[in-house]
């Protein structure tokens, strides 16, 4: 018989509460946390952040709790204004950037925050994202010709084909429309996922550009592309308001059309 | 304490340290010269604070109308209040049309003119014909340059045979004998040591914004590369030259860029006036950047300063209507409405100067070979040590930085590195061996840190030093302000052996990296008020009320900061290169700098 239990190490505790003494503004954030360094189970840590003293996004929060409350809360962040794609997480059940996520908008007096789905943890809220780096490098994301340009001279493109850039390149590889595919949860081992398709989209319709072929050749495969079946969490996630799940049917319409000639 | 700590060895011919702009170009041209690439980064390549840089990158290309790389190297040098060195402007003026153009043939998605070039947009300083007019000259994907350069740095990099130790935190050099052997560092994802051995370690670990309590720097901005140069008994220069960018969101600190007023956004006070007029009649809101910094705290002191407290400024880009918004700013407007609440098509962006850069770094050639003074000889190289980046003083920005030309100095000494290592490295070199003890003193500071059971919170101490650096060492500084400045930052940094650490883990202890990263602040934090305190004159970013002058016959010249064992700071002075590199150009003697 097949064993449909949860592994007892995943069940997840209740942790800590960390009040705020004598707050009377506050909003309760529950933070997944595990660390590797003992056989404990995961819990969630309560804090009661006072609100009157915060800024007002969660990645403040975090900041606030780790400076002020727990020291050993452990998560990644960088530039704090959604363009390096650190401090990724769920959020409420959401994807997002925690630096963008603005507290009020939120709804509710809980925030519930837990690290991206479906990855390893390293630690707390810090998911290993070493498989997706790899599946990202995989696609061959640089420029490739066969042409030689003149040292001096730049590329020619056209605004309009620059255009067609647009959407594509502002990616941040963040990973939050990645982690939120419920095909890339079943098939993350052989599907690309929407971020890293984006990449190879933004490839695919870049003029300059010169290995479009062996571009859609390497992507056609059962699994590669295909496993996308435009459930379309990517682009309802994207912090960044971009549409992995468009570039992918643009792809699929363009291994189509090469078979079509 | 060599027992205690189990040290991975790896041998290559070059280290890197950081994967920003300079890190990468650097790691991607030792590779194609042969040498075998480490490069460790703290933070996953594309995290790294270039992809922050919006405005642009500089390059004489005249897509957008004449231009000449020698009207580039007088904005520069003048840009600098001829604090810079004229041999190394020159090498970055000349050297940043092959620099883009190598850039766009990797695959950068600039934005295109009409025909297909790369659209070039003007920004502060920029001129044509030697200050008389406005040159187009900063390359742009629309406000988003740096992400579209670090990602493409990042995709080409993965082609080449370099190996990257990525959410690797370099602890410390070692060094032997002054020559550097190689850098310590600490792996986050399993908490194990790695010592690597290079013939070269080129530091490229960026800028210290993390020192003050308000800048556009991302949180890990914190100089660690400075710091190491610093406990290895090597000075720093210039370090009491801090850019504020006049246009930080009023505070979250987020950047808005210049590149606003290069495509004709206008600050305006409490009255509505656009008031650079009065302080810069010619660039008006594109002057330089120290400039415009202090034209805008003027007006806050005197009483025209805009909201409720009459402590900031506003930004307006209404006028530039939704095309110019959306197809060459489309970055600072979303930035606007989740910071600040606003909607750029109507409404101002309430800023503020706001630390941005480090003109001030580990002083090096144009090579980017790390030099200091010993004795007559002003230029000498320390062997295997180099920097490049925000972190290196070469010195192309002297005392104030023209916008876009960082992302220019990257990509050019990160090239000029590789080159130079490529010609004294010889592949597969033998590593010396290393006396036994050549780590201890940075495996005992490790486990001293990470068991550290003092009284003061990280977070406090670090929050005392920032109030310090913003209160004491602003955009106007006076003796008396500088002074008690020196004397609360070493009353501070003197507790950094008291701080507590909670979590004594090596895997992912950010709480230890945390306080590590104090340590590198705080080291960088004193210099910079003690070398700002000492030098008695008005230049660049260094606006001494007490001393509103520029004064070239005592202080043309580059400050040396040592920092001892005992906290105490010590200086030392190298002459500026008042030469360049061929005689294709000429050197720009000193002159009144107005815009």
């Amino acid at each position: 018989m097949a064993e449909f239990r949860l592994p007892k190490n995943s069940k997840i505790s209740k942790g800590n509460h960390h009040k705020a003494d004598g707050a009377t503004n506050t909003t309760t954030f529950k933070v997944y946390r595990w660390s590797p360094d003992d056989d404990q189970n995961p819990r969630t840590d309560t804090y009661d952040v006072d609100m009157d003293t915060c800024g007002p996004m969660v990645l403040d929060a975090l900041i606030k709790i780790k400076d002020e409350m727990d020291a050993t809360l452990t998560f990644r962040r960088s530039c704090r204004e959604g363009i390096c794609g650190s401090c990724a997480m769920n959020i409420n059940g959401t994807n997002t950037l925690a630096c963008t996520a603005s507290i009020k908008k939120l709804k509710g007096k809980t925030i519930s925050i837990y690290p991206l789905p479906h990855m390893e943890v390293i630690k707390d809220l810090v998911p290993d994202l070493t498989h997706f780096y790899a599946q990202y490098a995989s696609i061959r994301p640089w420029m490739q010709t066969d042409s030689v340009p003149l040292p001096d001279k730049e590329r020619l493109q056209s605004i309009e084909d620059r255009e067609k850039l647009d959407g594509l390149y502002e990616c941040i590889l963040c990973a939050c429309c990645q982690t939120s595919c419920p095909s890339y949860w079943w098939n993350g081992d052989r599907y690309l996922g929407p971020a890293v398709l984006l990449q190879a989209y933004r490839w695919l319709a870049d003029s300059r550009d010169e290995y479009t072929g062996e571009r859609l050749e390497d992507l056609e495969d059962p699994f590669k592309v295909y496993r996308c079946h435009t459930i379309m969490n990517c682009a309802n996630t994207c912090p960044k308001g971009l549409n992995p799940g468009k570039a992918i049917g643009e792809i699929k319409k363009m291994i189509a059309e090469r078979h079509a000639l | 304490m060599t027992q205690a700590y189990k040290i991975t060895e790896h041998k290559f011919d070059a280290i890197v340290v950081g994967a920003g702009g300079a890190g990468l170009r650097a790691t991607m041209g030792l590779a194609t010269k042969g040498l075998s690439t480490a490069c460790i980064t703290k933070v996953f390549p594309t995290r790294s604070h270039t992809v922050a840089a919006q405005g642009g990158m500089s390059a004489s290309l005249g897509n957008m109308g004449e231009d000449n790389w020698r009207w580039h190297m007088y904005d520069t040098i003048k840009g600098s209040d001829w604090l810079g060195d004229q041999d190394a402007i020159e090498y970055m003026c000349r050297e940043a049309v092959p620099s883009v153009i190598e850039l766009e043939h990797y695959g950068v998605p600039f934005s295109r003119t009409e025909d297909g070039k790369i659209y070039q947009r003007p920004f502060g300083g920029m001129t044509t014909n030697f200050g008389e007019g406005t040159a187009q000259r900063t390359c742009a994907a629309a406000d988003r340059t740096g992400h579209a350069i670090l990602h493409t740095l990042y995709q080409q990099s993965l082609q080449y045979d370099a190996s990257f130790f990525i959410e690797y935190f370099a602890i410390d050099l070692v060094m032997e004998n002054g020559e550097c052997k190689g850098v310590l560092a600490w792996n986050l994802a399993d908490g194990t040591l790695h010592l690597f051995r290079g013939q070269a370690v080129i530091l490229a670990t960026g800028g210290y914004g993390r020192a003050y309590f308000s800048c556009t720097s991302a949180h890990t901005c914190t100089g660690d590369g400075n710091a190491m140069v610093l406990r290895a008994g090597l000075p720093l220069q210039d370090m009491e030259f801090v850019q504020f960018h006049p246009t930080g969101i009023y505070g979250a600190g987020c950047l808005i860029t210049e590149g606003v007023r290069g495509e004709g956004g206008i600050l305006r006070n409490s009255k509505g006036e656009r008031f650079m007029e009065r302080y810069a009649p010619n660039a008006k809101d594109l002057a330089s950047r120290d400039v415009v910094s202090r034209s805008m705290t003027i007006e806050v002191r005197e009483g025209r300063g805009v909201g409720a407290e009459g402590d900031h400024i506003h930004l307006h880009l209404e006028h530039l209507g939704a095309d110019v918004i959306n197809k060459r700013l489309p970055g600072i407007a979303e930035s606007a409405e989740i910071f600040a609440g606003v909607d750029v098509s109507k409404e101002p962006i309430p800023v503020i100067p706001t630390v941005h850069y480090n003109m001030g770094g580990i002083p090096t050639n144009y090579h980017g070979e790390v030099v200091y003074k010993d004795g007559d000889n002003p230029d000498k190289v320390v062997p295997g040590l180099f920097a490049i980046g925000e972190a290196a003083c070469v010195s192309v920005h002297g005392a104030n930085r023209l916008g876009s030309n960082s992302l220019l100095d990257l990509i050019v000494f990160g090239r000029a590195v590789a080159n130079r290592c490529g010609d004294i490295i010889k592949p597969g070199a033998k590593h010396s061996e290393l006396p036994k003890d050549a780590l201890d003193a940075s495996l005992d500071r490790l486990d001293k840190t990470r068991y550290a059971q003092g009284d003061i919170k990280t977070a406090e101490l670090r929050l005392e030093m920032q109030k310090i650096m913003q209160n004491n060492a602003a955009v106007f500084r006076t003796g008396e302000v500088l002074q008690e400045g020196c004397e609360k930052i070493a009353a501070t940094a003197a507790k950094i052996d008291n701080v507590h650490v909670s979590d004594t883990s090596m895997v992912w202890n950010t709480d230890l990296v945390e306080t590590l990263e104090l340590q590198n602040l705080m080291g960088q934090a004193k210099v910079t008020m003690f070398s700002a305190e000492n030098r008695k004159e008005s230049r660049g970013a260094h606006a001494r009320e007490d001393f509103p002058d520029r004064d070239d016959d005592q202080w043309m010249k580059h400050t040396l900061a040592y920092l001892d064992e005992g906290g105490q700071v010590n200086f030392d002075y190298r002459p500026v290169h008042m030469y360049t590199l061929s005689d294709e150009c000429e050197v720009i003697p000193p002159k009144p700098r107005v815009y």
